[in-house]
């Protein structure tokens, strides 16, 4: 299957130091991928540079076939994303929120469109509530919400599941899992929470120091390590290069 | 798939909405917005009756509560451009915005348009109130006044478009700007002398700037009923300009942010 995302030698320097360095992976349609490293690792970095809000020194996206470094806005509106790192207006209601994105990525029918999501994520009861009155689990499932407004082909999520509770957490990987199957959509999200990876993913991407020293399916990184779980991978992996160095 | 059809006036108009819904979201921010000017035309406004038999020329045709009115226009559009913008970095949303398909110069619309309904709602009630209190009509001027409001808009933009950008490159650090950039055009401006009061150096510099040029055209035509189209085409000249360079001031500074990583940090 041809892959939506190709990344070649990707490159990002601050100030002499290497965030990400010589990145070279692709991501098939209607793949789930988890993008692993520990902090510094280059995974954020990595990220911005796929949502267009970091120019790479060097290197090449394509993303649906696009030059995304040159013409990222002629895909922006296929793809979308949610991070506990960035926030939508406090003092928006969670319908005006939702409202607004709808009309920026040019949803056909926004009011129908925010009434179908906010159903999706359960937050129907929460629509005319200020984004300032909502818990922190509450939050991220409005952000995500945001994230599918306009149902996106491509969709990168940093810790989807960040702050919410391990029921939520389960029906949130079963929504996005759902959405994935129903939409044909590929998802690639940063996230520590191994256990997430090992339920939600077909392909797992490990970073470090800049640069991808695994890539593999959950099952094939377990063989390949021998080991009964990822966490314990992604501990032998990050020991492994430390002793190495 | 959703159906989606992105266009720019689309993306625009969202982003307006998002403003709109922003200012119904309070009504102590829709009356500040129309406080200050009423404010300043009601003490204006006061002292102009004082100073109305010892300075006649000083106060006639309601030249002091007129240039005072429209000098908040500029103050107004530009911090309504400014705040709005600002929100963005409050609320940590630029990373958002910035993922959706809107273009900077989309954003810059959309920040103008919102900044001119603010300073509309700042303005109107002051003008309208002047006239019971005082007597002072600036409906009277007319077309020109619109010429005169217009310009000092575009000024305002102009501003607000180097101030966002120190803003997006710098971050919140250079927020004070955003109060005292007006103030630095004030004395050069002319607002309630005559451009031959300034000292000689001072009246070069005043030259290149358009507000200058607003207010000289604004007593030929309040004090000796003359219309000097000149001085507005060379205000509205000199707004072009500063518009061009501030727009360009911007762009730049985003490019700077993307690639200075700068845009997912914004915030507080």
């Amino acid at each position: 299957m041809k892959p939506i995302l190709q990344t070649h030698a990707l490159t990002k320097v601050f100030r002499g130091v290497s965030a990400v360095d010589d990145l070279a992976f692709s991501l098939e349609k209607s793949s789930i991928t988890a993008l692993l490293g520990g902090n510094g690792a280059g995974k954020t970095t990595t990220l911005s540079m796929l949502l267009g809000l970091l120019r790479p020194t060097s290197g090449s996206i394509y993303l649906f076939g696009q030059d995304f470094i040159k013409n990222r806005f002629t895909v922006l509106n296929r793809m979308n994303f949610s991070s506990p790192y960035v926030d939508l207006p406090q003092r928006l209601t969670v319908r005006e929120n939702l409202l607004v994105y709808a009309k920026l990525y040019g949803v056909v029918n926004p009011t129908n469109r925010v009434e179908e999501v906010a159903a999706s994520f359960r937050i129907g009861n929460l629509l005319n509530q200020r984004l300032r009155r909502l818990s922190s689990g509450q939050k991220t499932r409005v952000s995500l919400a945001k994230a599918l407004i306009n149902k996106p082909e491509f969709l990168l999520l940093d810790e989807p599941t960040a702050s919410l509770d391990p029921d939520t957490t389960a029906w949130i990987r079963e929504l996005l899992r759902q959405y994935r199957d129903e939409q044909g959509a590929t998802i690639l999200f940063a996230s520590h929470d191994m256990r997430e990876v090992e339920l939600l993913c077909d392909k797992a991407l490990l970073m470090k120091e800049g640069r991808l020293v695994e890539e593999g399916t959950p099952k094939e990184l377990l063989e390949k390590y021998n080991r009964d779980n990822l966490e314990d991978v992604f501990l032998q992996v990050n020991r492994k290069k430390k002793k190495d160095d | 798939m959703t159906e989606l059809r992105s266009s720019s006036k689309g993306r625009i108009f969202a982003l307006f909405t998002r403003y709109y819904f922003l200012l119904r979201s309070s009504w102590p921010r829709i009356i500040e917005i129309a406080y200050w000017p009423t404010m300043q035309m009601v003490v204006w406004g006061f002292v102009s009756k004082h100073f109305a038999p010892s300075s006649p020329e000083l106060t006639a045709g309601g030249v002091l509560i007129s240039v005072v009115l429209i000098w908040d226009t500029l103050f107004r559009s530009h911090i309504s451009y400014t705040l709005s913008f600002l929100e963005e970095m409050w609320s940590r949303n630029l990373g958002n915005l910035f993922v959706a398909p809107l273009r900077p110069w989309e954003l810059m619309l959309g920040l103008a348009c919102i900044s001119l309904i603010r300073t509309l709602i700042g303005m109107i009630p002051a003008a309208l109130l002047a006239i019971p209190f005082f007597g002072v009509s600036v409906f009277d001027m007319g077309l020109p006044l619109f010429a005169f409001f217009f310009n000092l808009v575009l000024t305002g933009w102009a501003m607000s478009q180097f101030v966002t950008a120190i803003l997006i490159r710098y971050g919140l650090g250079a927020e004070s700007l955003t109060w005292v950039l007006p103030f630095l055009i004030a004395p050069f401006s002319c607002i309630y002398y005559p451009l031959s009061t300034l000292p000689s150096w001072m009246q070069e510099i005043a030259t290149f700037i358009p507000t200058t040029y607003v207010f000289e055209g604004m007593r030929a035509f309040l004090i000796q009923g003359v219309w000097r189209q000149d001085l507005l085409l060379q205000a509205l000249g000199l707004n072009a300009i500063y518009l061009g360079l501030g727009m360009g001031a911007f762009l730049f500074a985003f490019r700077a942010a993307r690639t200075h990583g700068l845009l997912l940090q914004a915030g507080e």
